[in-house]
């Protein structure tokens, strides 16, 4: 007897992802854009709460959720978003676009039939509860080179984001 | 009813990367393109934590690192974008063409 819950999570929470992610680049007003992929980080957070990843997705929401669709709303707010809704949306090749897209889509769906055998189908029971004590000790110990090249790059991002924002140095 | 298995995220992330690469691909607005472009590493991000499901918490750390760049990505984007609109007056990306004389 499977229990019914997670199945109607998963659906439940696909269905707000995907479709906050149609919404995401289909609306003509960009702030109606930011706030759908608000809304598609969130149902992601929860659908990593079903994979039980809780710090993941307790990053996904603070990171985000709540840091960079700040930036994103702020830099919305700083450029001119009247004139550019009334302009064409889409450019001159979205049919291209769109058709790339579906041939990639086609390709996903080929390879997940053919490749189905190649992982295990049945869930490995992790051990619960020692999430955040496994990533740490994995991120401080295992990756510690990778984490300071992470802190490295933040670095460089922030003054990069500094100098090409500044008016004049 | 079926279980949800790994094969149903990858399901969900495959559909969500197509989505981003429609935007990516169609919008004008550099605002919208950055936002599919973050659709795009969501949809990594959810293949990854599935995949450490199977095979350990090294996707989770990963999925970290994939948000840390993210974040690096987002901040130097919108940096140039509001360099450019301060020079040009537009946000669409079919009119950044300044390299072509």
């Amino acid at each position: 007897m499977q229990p019914v819950a997670t199945t109607f999570f998963f659906y439940f929470l696909s269905a707000v992802t995907v479709i906050s992610g149609i919404a995401v680049i289909t609306r003509r007003n960009p702030v109606h854009s930011a706030l759908a992929l608000i809304v598609a980080l969130l149902g992601q957070a929860g659908l990593y709460l079903m994979l039980y990843a809780p710090f993941v997705a307790g990053v996904q929401i603070i990171l985000y959720a709540g840091g960079i669709m700040v930036l994103f709303l702020f830099v919305i707010m700083l450029v001119n978003i009247e004139r550019a809704q009334k302009e064409e949306q889409f450019n001159k090749q979205w049919i291209v676009g769109i058709v790339a897209a579906l041939a990639l889509g086609v390709l996903f769906v080929l390879v997940y039939m053919k490749g189905k055998g190649l992982f295990p189908q049945t869930v490995a029971q992790l051990p619960e509860g020692e999430n955040t004590q496994g990533i740490a000790m994995l991120l401080y110990r295992d990756y510690m080179f990778a984490f300071e090249i992470a802190s490295l790059l933040l670095l460089v991002a922030i003054i990069g984001a500094v100098v090409m924002a500044k008016k004049r140095i | 009813m079926v279980p949800i298995t790994t094969l149903h995220y990858l399901v969900v992330a495959a559909a969500l990367f197509v989505l981003g690469v429609i935007g990516v691909l169609t919008r004008r607005n550099v605002v919208i393109v950055l936002m599919s472009i973050e659709l795009i590493l969501n949809a990594v991000n959810l293949n990854l934590v599935a995949f450490s499901r199977l095979y350990g918490l090294h996707g989770q750390i990963f999925a970290i690192f994939v948000i840390t760049d993210a974040a690096a990505e987002a901040a130097v984007g919108l940096g140039i974008l509001i360099a450019f609109f301060r020079n040009k007056e537009t946000v669409n990306v079919d009119e950044v063409d300044l390299l072509k004389w």
